[in-house]
Formats: structure tokens, C-alpha cells, sequence
């Protein structure tokens, strides 16, 4: 298990080298973050300007060849240098207390969700499966046909009109609002342990409500598709024919067997969790990494997106491994490769 | 599904023997799916309300005169001339929900039709051959799950100033990869079958093996994630573009219609938002609907309690 | 290689040859899109105790899903009529709860597939272990030692490291013995073996055989052999059950209905297997398919595949009558003509035939064709 996973980490980086150059080919062709500026400086001091120019290129480190630039970036980055913001209309700001700072934020938002609607998922997938056509089965799979076909960006849009309405009532008869449904408190959480979590919830409740609801449809469906399956194989109906008790059959036969093609998805759904996320965040408000990928692809700030790209990419790699590990616990017939 | 074979019989009077045994009245698997899924009541509904959409998309602009130039009136509520009001420029809502739907559309399909090509091809082949073609074909997976789409494709967007053609492109080359796996999958444990070892045995070469033999095999599977790709494209390029990402005038989709009205939503031209949300609602949901009851149709699982 | 261990099982007072299972007037329907699908139609036999009955048809005869009747492992879906008799209580109609103390416990069974017929991700030792907890209140201790105690019996080398290990890690033989052996670890009265040895090749079926002989005595347990392989019931079973469309069409002493058979499908089925002496003979298939079980036809159902068809064949469904020896029955009016023919296997020669011919001397070939 330790020689697969180091292996798995050695290529994870090898990995990583190409993504980190495809990204920067791809952050190369996005354009010139400056060309603007030096059209407008141009513009408003033809000859004179030339210098300045010049030398915003030279401190946004644009002024080499593309190799050298990669080059000079990816050891810059791997020794936690990650540049600065380079628009010369404002100061330039550090890249990495940014990035570290909204990907905190947002991570706790992915996690909790995912993990949340994994489980619940799940377990429900597993009723609808053995109570097939009750109503409970219509209701979910009503609702996760709902979440299927309801952008997020909507759900979001419509959770947020929601805790505004909740807000109001609470107003009116004399309590404090609560959901937050704007921004994202920028000093934190204050005050004693038991008003912090308050605080917490009330930030993180709708957002995380938002990201759950579609993750938990997608997982719900899946067991329960998986669970079918696995209800009608051979070894179901010998564990049958042995006489075991219906909830054995299905929690610790079916169950297990059922669970390995969902944590296949799991690992799929990292990535879309993470689109998922910076989608909620920008609907309410959060300088989260949905905010930091927005704007900075708008001003095509190349360092911005790169250690964006990187640290989702570092993410996306580790869940994958956590995910393959999981498989292989579950599942006694795989091997590590 | 083969039919089950039966023994050679040239002699008549076995021939009618057999013809009297069978008095439930066999039906090709076109017949049988077609009719499983006619019986699917949602995949039904699903079913009319797209042809009515697409009617609506296709249609519209020939029987509906009104534009989307700003010659109305701004914020005008809902009247006979305008039955879904106008904006704040002063554009006919239903035109704009009409091209809406139109571009929405055109690109989901775009998506699908790369997906499938891309997504088939690659699991296809690295499923059948195996060896370093599979091993390249999973660590361009690999690859491509670590780059977020999202950020891609809104990066792309942005380059090519939010052209329909380059959202649909990038969406399709950044979303092929769930179906490669399952194509792959399939192909694994389908290369094993005696058929194609009696493909082989005829001498067919290998990408007739591959593309006449086993990915028809596949079809099922390829139909059904064709369908709910054209789905989730919807949803996708709608999310992109409503945080701005995506397509940009003077191309248009419904989640650019989104963004565009949810400036509205603390106002009394709220209703602006919400019908267009509807609309992406009934497309997303219609389309879901055909391809939960195609994969029903196709892969039934017959053991539901009949009265 | 099998060794009879003794203590194993407990000592039973030997068994007097009672009834053990009693089948009366068995029917189960399934509600299809298509109509009612009679799948069984009325089936009625009786089980003694240490007697092994084999049980021979076509897929689609009834077999396996009277079986699955018995043991209580239909969909909810089906109709099960009639009456099935194990220990004085009646089985038909039982709740799950009851039924699950009886499943592999007083009556097990042995699937077809062994490769699909475990669970892939426990041990089967664990898997063992619960067959017998599920009926024994004992500790894991105790209940291992039975799973070594059972898999030794069955012929497992090494148990107590094969009790560790997966079923991926087992051959297909050694999971069959596995299956048996989880049938056999309560000590079951009656064990059915729903085709065991069909998905393995001949070597490991022989072994396999050898293993159920071998409970069979240590336990005095009664098996009902489910197969279509004639030469397994010749080598296993004391009783023969050959069904056709759903219900019996023959019964009786294995020797005396594979020697003297008196329905004509049986007579179909034995001519059918093709004789290593017969070189150069064409091979003698039944004609025809079997019926559809949705709309039958008023008459005996395999009438439009027989050769001694009359009028009266199709009119209605014959009885199962006694023929001419003790405990012998067959389901056919004119099986007095059957025992009257002198070879009936000749009934289903398809000499007018173009096709079905075994490779053999050239010479004889060519005398064919050149005819």
C-alpha cells in the first residue's frame, strides 16, 4: 500500500509538470494583461511612454521568451514565490496569502458538502433501491430530477431569495437576521466557541445546502442504480438461500458491492464540486475562489490563474488517490497497480 | 439480443408446428424499445415538451415579428404585443428567450456530437488495444480531470471574446471524459466475447472490429449519454455564462439572458429572471427525461409488481 | 482425495427412508406484459429421506423455478399454488421470517455459477461463518472451527489459510466445493443442487460428484439433482424426473427410465446423445422448440414435436399414469406403444435430413453423399 501510493505521488507529479505547462501555454493565450494599459499610456504620452512601459514589462517578468518565462515561473512557484498581481494600474498585490487565503474558505464550503451528500446520498440511494416505487422512491427521485435539471447557479440564486424572506421574518418579529446571504465576513469568526458555530452556520448554510442538494442527487441515483444491480446478482440470492436476515442482505452484502462503482463517481465529482462551489460563491457574494478566478480571467492576470490552476490541480490529484484508496479497501479484488 | 436458434427445419409440417407454437407475436428489439419508451410516462412528457421547444426555437422567429432591437419601451409588463414584456434596453423578451433557446441549443448539441466522436474513439481504442495506447488515453484523462473545466473554458471564452462556436468547442473538448471511461469499460469486457473472435476469425481488421463490431455494441450506452450530455451542456454553458465566463454578445444563450436579468431580482421586473429560468428549467428537464426513459427502454429491469 | 471424516457431522440415527419433502399440485405463474407466464404446472413428487432425485429438462422446463419455489426465492411477483410439505409445516404461503429459518438450515442449496455465486469482497471464511451463525447462536470461535471442520470435509487443502482468502482467489472447482460446503454446514435434510456442475469442465465435475456421494452418505441428507446432463443423473441419482413445459412427463427408477423410457420426449432426449460407436450416423435432434408458457395450446405440449402424435394428443393434457413398472409414471396415452417398439430411439431418426452429421470415416461420408 505505501509503494502505491508513493508511486501514485511521484506520478501525480510528473502530472502535475505537464498540467502546470499546458496552463501556462494556456494562460499565454489569453493575452497580453498589459497591452491595455500601454495602449491608453501610449495614447495619452505618444514617445514619452515607452520607458514605463517597458518596465511594467520587465517587473510583470513578460518581457522574456515564453520558455524562459515558464521556466523562471515554475521555479519561482515551487520554492513558494507565486508572484504578484502585474495590472500596473494598482499595486501589485502577493498571489499567495490571496490564493491561501479564499482557497481556506471555499474548501471548508466543497468538503463538508461533499462529504454530507456522499453519506446521505447513499443511504438514501440504498432505500429507494430495496423500497423501489414507494413513495418515498418518487419523492427522491422526483427531487433528484429537480437537481438534475436546475443549474446550480439558479438553486443558488433561489436559496439566496430564500434566506432573504427568512431574514425578513425573523426581522419582524424581533430576532437578529441570520443567514448571510451576501459576502463573506472578512474579519472571520468572532466571539465565543457557541457564536462562532451560530456565526458559521448562518454564513455556510444556504451555500453548502446548494452544493449539497445536486452532489446528493447524483450520488442517490447512482447507489440506487448500483444497488439494483447488485440486488438481482448470484451472491445476493445465495446469501438468500442461506437464510440471512433481509437487513444483513442488504447492509453488509448488497451494501458494500454496491458502494464501488459510487466511489468511482466520488472521484468524478470532485472536479464538478469544485465548478460547483466557485458558482454558489459568486451568487452570494463570497471572495472565495470563484471570486479570485472571475475577476482575474477578466483582467487576464497570469499569475492569479496559474496558482489557481495548480492548487485545484493539487487537489483534484489528492482526492483521486483518497478516492483510489477507498477503492481498493472496499473492493478485495482490486489489486494496486 | 440473438434470437434463440432453432434447429434446422426444412420439412413444412414442422414449420407450421412452429409457427402454431408461437402464438405471442414476436417483435424486433426497435419495436420492443420503442414501445417501452412510448410507455415511459415521463420520457413521454419529456419528449413533447422538447419537439415543442424546439418548434418554439425554430418557428418563432418566422411567426413572431417583434425583435430584439431596443425599439419598445423599457420594463413593459406582459401584454398581447409582448407577452413576455420587454427589458430594460427596451428588447422583446420573448425574442430574446426565442434566440435564447436557439443558441442554447446549437451548442449542446455541438457538445454532445464532440463528446460522443471524442469520447468513443479514445475509449474505444484504448479499451480494444490496450498496451501504450490505453495507458497515453488514461493519462490524457487524467489530465484533463485536473484542469477545471470551468476554467478553461471560461479562459477560452474570454480569449475569443465569447463566441457561441468556441463555448460549444472547448465545453465538448473539456467533457468527453466520463464517456471515454465507461466506453472503455465496455469495450474491456465486450473484447472478450466470442463474436469477436469470429470477427477476427473472418479476417476483419482491426478498426472494423472496433467500429462495426463492437462499438454498435455500445449503443445503448453511447445514446443515453449523448441525451443527458446535451442536458448537462445546457446547464454548463447557462452557469458560464451567467458568471460571465461564457458566451458574450453579440452571441446570445439563455444563461446569458440570466445574467443579464438577475439585476433585476430585487426589483418588481423580477418575473424577467424567472421566465427565463423556466425556460432552462423545461429544456434541462425535458431533455433528462428522454434519456432516463431511453436507458429504461433500453436496459430494462422487469421485475415491477404488476396490479 | 476425500477422506470420511467422522464427527464432523453428528451422529444421526439412520434415517428410514421416510418422506422428507412432499410436492402436491406445485403451480407458479408470473403476471408478464405478455400474459401469464405458467412457468410450473402442477408438479407433484414426493422426497425420502437419503434418496437422490434427478431432476432433467430443457431450460424454460420448470426446473430450476419449482426449486426456487421450494426454497421461498421467487420475486415477489409470484404465484405459487398448491402445497410443499417439509417437516409436518407447509411452506407455501410461509412468511420470509419462517421461510429464513428453514434456508440453509433444514434445506440448502447449490447454485449453478460458482464465479458469480459468492460475494466478492469477504473472506470465505467469513462467508461460512455466517451460513452457520445465522442458525446457531455460537461465538466466531466456535463457528470457525466448524468452517475448517466443513471445508476439510469437502476436500479444501490448507482450510485454515483458504478461510482467509477471497473468492477471486479460488478456482472454479474449489468455489463449488466452497458453495457445497456452505450447504452442508448446518446439516441440512434435504440439499438441492441446481445445476453445480454445468459452468465446469468434466475433470472437476467428476470430483464434484464424488464430494455430494459423499455427504450424501455422512448426512443421509436427500438431494434433488437439477440438470440437463443425462450422464450426471446416471452417475448420482436413484430416481429420475424428466420435466418438459412446465410439469412432469416421467418419473421413476433411473435404470428402469433411461432402459424401458414411455414418453416420447424421453425417448427424444436419450436419442439425442450422440454415441461415441456411432461414426458417420447423423445426429438426432428433437425437431421443433418448446412451447411458449404464456398461451398454451388445450393438448399435451409436446405433441407438435412428437412423432406418435395422434388426434387425441392434441385435445387435451394427458395424466401422469402408472406404466409398466413399480413407481414408474409417465404422462402419455399411447406410452403403451412406446413400450411396444422395439428400438424407439428410431422414432426420432432425421435420416431425410441435409444437416447434423457427426465428422467420421471419410469412406462413409462419401457413400452418403454420393447417394
Amino acid at each position: 500500500m505505501v509503494a502505491f501510493v508513493i508511486r501514485r505521488l511521484l506520478i501525480s507529479v510528473v502530472l502535475l509538470l505537464v498540467v502546470s505547462f499546458v496552463c501556462f501555454a494556456l494562460v499565454q493565450m489569453l493575452g497580453d494583461p498589459i497591452g491595455e494599459w500601454a495602449a491608453g499610456q501610449r495614447q495619452r504620452n505618444p514617445g514619452g511612454a515607452d520607458a514605463a512601459i517597458a518596465a511594467a514589462y520587465q517587473r510583470a517578468g513578460l518581457d522574456t521568451s515564453f520558455l524562459t518565462r515558464y521556466w523562471t515561473w515554475l521555479t519561482n512557484f515551487v520554492t513558494g514565490n507565486w508572484g504578484t498581481t502585474v495590472n500596473p494600474g494598482q499595486t501589485p498585490k502577493e498571489v499567495e496569502p490571496q490564493i491561501m487565503h479564499s482557497l481556506w474558505i471555499t474548501m471548508r464550503l466543497v468538503l463538508v458538502a461533499e462529504i454530507l451528500a456522499i453519506m446521505v446520498g447513499s443511504i438514501v440511494g440504498v432505500l429507494t433501491a430495496v423500497k423501489r416505487y414507494s413513495w418515498f422512491d418518487y419523492i427522491i427521485t422526483a427531487f433528484s430530477f429537480l437537481m438534475f435539471a436546475l443549474p446550480l447557479f439558479c438553486l443558488a440564486v433561489i436559496l439566496k431569495i430564500g434566506g432573504i424572506q427568512f431574514n425578513n421574518v425573523l426581522q419582524n418579529n424581533g430576532f437578529d437576521r441570520w443567514l448571510v446571504t451576501s459576502g463573506y465576513p472578512p474579519g472571520g469568526f468572532t466571539g465565543s466557541f457557541g457564536n462562532q458555530v451560530y456565526q458559521y452556520l448562518g454564513v455556510y448554510l444556504l451555500p453548502t445546502l446548494c452544493l449539497m442538494a445536486i452532489s446528493f442527487a447524483v450520488y442517490a441515483r447512482y447507489q440506487r442504480s448500483s444497488m439494483l444491480d447488485v440486488l438481482s446478482s448470484d451472491y445476493v440470492r445465495t446469501a438468500r438461500a442461506k437464510g440471512v436476515s433481509n437487513t444483513t442482505v442488504i447492509w453488509k452484502h448488497a451494501f458494500r458491492n454496491a458502494l464501488i462503482p459510487v466511489v468511482t463517481v466520488g472521484s468524478l465529482q470532485i472536479g464538478t464540486a469544485f465548478a460547483g462551489a466557485i458558482i454558489t460563491e459568486t451568487v452570494f457574494g463570497w471572495q472565495g475562489m470563484g471570486y479570485i478566478l472571475v475577476q482575474n480571467v477578466n483582467r487576464k492576470e497570469p499569475y492569479m490563474i496559474l496558482a489557481f490552476l495548480m492548487v485545484t490541480g493539487v487537489f483534484i490529484i489528492l482526492f483521486n488517490l483518497l478516492a483510489d484508496i477507498a477503492y481498493t479497501l472496499l473492493d478485495p479484488r482490486v489489486r494496486l497497480d | 439480443m440473438t434470437d434463440i436458434l432453432r434447429a434446422q427445419v426444412p420439412e413444412s409440417e414442422a414449420e407450421a408446428a412452429t409457427e402454431r407454437e408461437f402464438t405471442v407475436q414476436a417483435r424486433s428489439r426497435r419495436q420492443v424499445v420503442a414501445r417501452r419508451f412510448v410507455r415511459h410516462k415521463t420520457a413521454l412528457i419529456g419528449s413533447i415538451i422538447i419537439i415543442a421547444l424546439i418548434l418554439f426555437a425554430v418557428l418563432g422567429q418566422l411567426f413572431w415579428s417583434a425583435g430584439i432591437n431596443p425599439d419598445y419601451g423599457s420594463f413593459l409588463p406582459p401584454s398581447s404585443t409582448h407577452p413576455f414584456g420587454t427589458d430594460q434596453l427596451g428588447r422583446d423578451m420573448l425574442a430574446l428567450i426565442i434566440r435564447g433557446i436557439q443558441f442554447s441549443l446549437l451548442i449542446a448539441v455541438v457538445v454532445a456530437i464532440l463528446v460522443v466522436v471524442i469520447g468513443v474513439t479514445l475509449g474505444a481504442v484504448a479499451g480494444y488495444l490496450g498496451g501504450w495506447q490505453d495507458s497515453l488515453v488514461n493519462r490524457l484523462v487524467d489530465l484533463m480531470l485536473i484542469l477545471p473545466a470551468i476554467v478553461v473554458v471560461g479562459v477560452m471564452a474570454v480569449k475569443f471574446q465569447g463566441s457561441w462556436v468556441m463555448v460549444a468547442v472547448f465545453l465538448g473538448l473539456t467533457t468527453w471524459m466520463t464517456l471515454t471511461r465507461i466506453i472503455r469499460g465496455m469495450v474491456l469486457s465486450l473484447r472478450e466475447k466470442e463474436f469477436v473472435e469470429a470477427a477476427k476469425a473472418l479476417g476483419a481488421s482491426t478498426p472494423r472490429i472496433i467500429f462495426k463490431h463492437i462499438v454498435p455494441n455500445c449503443s445503448d450506452v453511447i445514446i443515453v449519454s449523448a441525451t443527458l450530455t446535451i442536458a448537462q451542456a445546457v446547464l454548463l454553458e447557462a452557469a458560464l455564462s451567467f458568471i460571465g465566463l461564457g458566451v458574450k454578445p453579440p452571441d446570445t444563450s439563455l444563461g446569458l439572458l440570466l445574467n443579464e436579468t438577475q439585476n433585476y431580482l430585487p426589483t418588481a421586473n423580477a418575473w424577467l429572471f424567472w421566465i427565463t429560468l423556466a425556460f432552462v428549467v423545461l429544456v434541462s428537464l425535458s431533455v433528462n427525461f428522454i434519456g432516463d426513459g431511453l436507458r429504461d427502454a433500453l436496459d430494462p429491469r422487469q421485475d415491477k409488481v404488476r396490479a | 482425495m476425500s477422506t470420511p471424516i467422522t464427527g464432523v457431522f453428528t451422529e444421526i440415527p439412520s434415517r428410514s427412508g421416510e418422506i422428507a419433502l412432499s410436492v402436491k399440485n406445485l403451480c407458479v405463474n408470473f403476471p408478464t406484459d405478455d400474459g401469464v407466464v405458467h412457468a410450473v404446472r402442477d408438479i407433484s413428487f414426493d422426497l425420502r429421506e437419503g434418496e437422490v432425485l434427478g431432476v432433467v429438462g430443457e431450460s424454460g422446463s420448470g426446473k430450476s423455478v419449482s426449486s426456487m419455489a421450494v426454497m421461498g426465492l421467487l420475486p415477489k411477483n409470484a404465484e405459487i399454488t398448491g402445497s410443499v410439505e417439509f417437516e409436518d409445516r407447509e411452506i407455501v404461503g410461509m412468511s420470509d421470517k419462517q421461510m429464513r429459518s428453514i434456508r440453509g438450515n433444514g434445506i440448502a442449496m447449490i447454485f449453478q455459477d460458482p464465479m458469480t455465486s459468492l460475494n466478492p469482497v469477504y473472506t470465505i471464511g467469513w462467508q461460512l461463518a455466517e451460513a452457520y451463525r445465522s442458525h446457531h447462536q455460537v461465538s466466531k470461535q466456535v463457528a470457525a472451527k466448524r468452517v475448517l471442520e466443513v471445508l476439510d470435509v469437502v476436500g479444501i487443502p490448507q482450510p485454515d489459510r483458504r478461510a482467509k482468502q477471497f473468492p477471486h482467489e479460488f478456482s472454479g472447482g474449489m468455489r463449488q466445493r466452497v458453495m457445497i460446503a456452505m450447504a452442508v454446514i448446518n446439516e441440512p435434510k434435504i440439499i438441492i443442487a441446481d445445476e453445480p456442475t454445468t459452468a465446469l469442465d468434466v475433470t472437476v465435475q467428476a470430483q464434484i460428484l464424488d464430494t455430494l456421494r459423499l455427504l450424501r452418505d455422512e448426512l443421509s441428507a436427500a438431494i434433488i439433482m437439477i440438470t440437463h446432463d443425462l450422464g450426471v443423473v446416471t452417475g448420482i441419482a436413484d430416481r429420475v424426473q424428466v420435466m418438459y413445459a412446465g410439469t412432469m412427463v416421467e418419473t421413476g427408477n433411473v435404470r428402469t427410465v433411461f432402459t424401458e423410457p414411455r414418453m416420447p420426449y424421453t425417448v427424444g432426449l436419450l436419442s439425442s446423445i450422440p454415441r461415441a460407436d456411432s461414426v458417420g450416423i447423423r445426429l438426432r435432434p428433437i425437431k421443433g422448440a418448446p412451447p411458449s408458457l404464456v398461451n398454451m395450446p388445450p393438448g399435451c405440449p409436446f405433441s407438435p414435436r412428437c412423432p406418435l402424435s395422434r388426434a387425441d394428443c392434441d385435445e387435451s393434457e394427458p395424466d401422469m399414469v402408472d406404466v409398466d413398472s413399480p413407481g414408474h409414471q409417465a404422462r402419455c396415452r399411447h406410452w403403451d406403444e412406446v413400450a411396444a417398439t422395439p428400438d424407439p430411439r428410431s422414432l426420432f431418426d432425421t435420416s431425410s435430413d441435409a444437416d447434423a452429421v457427426l465428422p467420421g470415416d471419410d469412406a462413409i461420408l462419401s457413400e452418403e453423399i454420393a447417394e
